[in-house]
């Protein structure tokens, strides 16, 4: 398999992440669809990383794991917050984050 | 037979990612979410990237998703938005925008010249991608991204749990924390110390419960 599928896959799920963020209006399921943009970067760099021969790629796939688990954990902890105040769990009602 | 697997997780991966931006539930969401983790470690064994195939496995379809169906059943449904999208011409919009990425990236990437894109890559020794040479590499070349890694992990950690937490955070702050001196941990502690139940406040009724029924109860 060349390593031009991996990259069409990828560029279709980050598409599709993309596409997600615009359209849904749950910050949960927003956060869903950035998991899917990172993981679709993560896929071409796993595939430019055996383009190369090179194992530095596959390093750059893990800190942006890393990246993610961090965002998830600030992302949730902000919709908790947001749920405990009784706040509208809404992109759409979220104008402001000032506490 | 390579190819057959290809084809198997890059469907899976699509349907995956497919399922996370259309079905209604968010519980359902965060389940396409594992099928499409799951499909994507495939690919990334096919792409002989072992440890990262399992550290996708274990950490992300394991814990980051156990962390994603708590908040779910925690914020619950009754408050969610329906999961319609704003309108039929914001959806429009939305697909118009990733039908112009994807064409975008087609050119970008696939049109990029680069010649070893139509090959299978390069031709790797045995144990390309094995936890040995990621931790070799991580611990001389790329010691400080790891340092800096652990650092963030910590901060993020941090800053859920001031986030998160039961009161304050995002309020005021108008409150009188108890404080903790030396002496407390040598005195007994009472009863369901360190419980959900303490958490709640709902410890004294329980330990003055809990000593009522020890003095009923025959010796």
């Amino acid at each position: 398999m060349t390593i031009a599928w991996y990259l069409a896959v990828s560029a279709l799920v980050f598409a599709i992440g993309a596409a997600g963020v615009l359209i849904r209006r749950n910050p949960l399921v927003v956060l869903l669809c950035l998991e899917l943009m990172l993981n679709a970067a993560n896929l071409a760099l796993i595939g430019f990383s055996k383009m190369w021969g090179n194992n530095d790629g596959q390093i750059f796939a893990l800190i942006v794991m890393v990246v993610a688990a961090c965002e998830v954990t600030v992302g949730l902890g902000v919709i908790v917050a947001m749920h405990r105040r009784r706040l509208p769990i809404d992109v759409d009602a979220m104008r402001e984050l000032q506490g | 037979m390579s190819y057959i697997i290809f084809f198997i997780a890059a469907l899976g991966t699509l349907a995956g990612a497919i399922g996370v931006i259309t079905l209604k539930d968010p519980f359902y969401s965060v389940l396409a979410l594992v099928a499409h983790l799951i499909s994507l470690a495939v690919l990334f064994m096919l792409l002989q990237a072992e440890f990262v195939a399992a550290a996708q496995v274990v950490v992300y379809a394991g814990a980051v998703m156990v962390l994603y169906v708590f908040v779910v059943s925690y914020v619950g449904g009754q408050n969610l938005p329906s999961g319609q999208g704003p309108g039929r011409g914001g959806m429009l919009g939305a697909f118009a925008c990733g039908g112009a990425l994807v064409i975008e990236l087609f050119i970008a990437v696939l049109g990029s010249g680069l010649k070893a894109i139509g090959t299978d890559g390069a031709h790797v020794v045995a144990g390309f991608g094995n936890p040995e040479r990621i931790g070799t590499l991580f611990l001389t070349k790329f010691l400080a991204p790891f340092e800096i890694a652990s650092y963030l992990l910590l901060l993020a950690a941090v800053g859920a749990v001031t986030l998160a937490r039961r009161r304050g955070g995002l309020d005021d702050g108008e409150e009188d924390w108890p404080t903790i001196s030396a002496i407390d941990f040598l005195r007994p502690r009472p009863y369901y110390t360190g419980t959900m139940a303490e958490g709640f406040g709902h410890a004294d009724e329980l330990s003055a419960a809990h000593a009522a029924e020890r003095q009923e109860r025959p010796t």
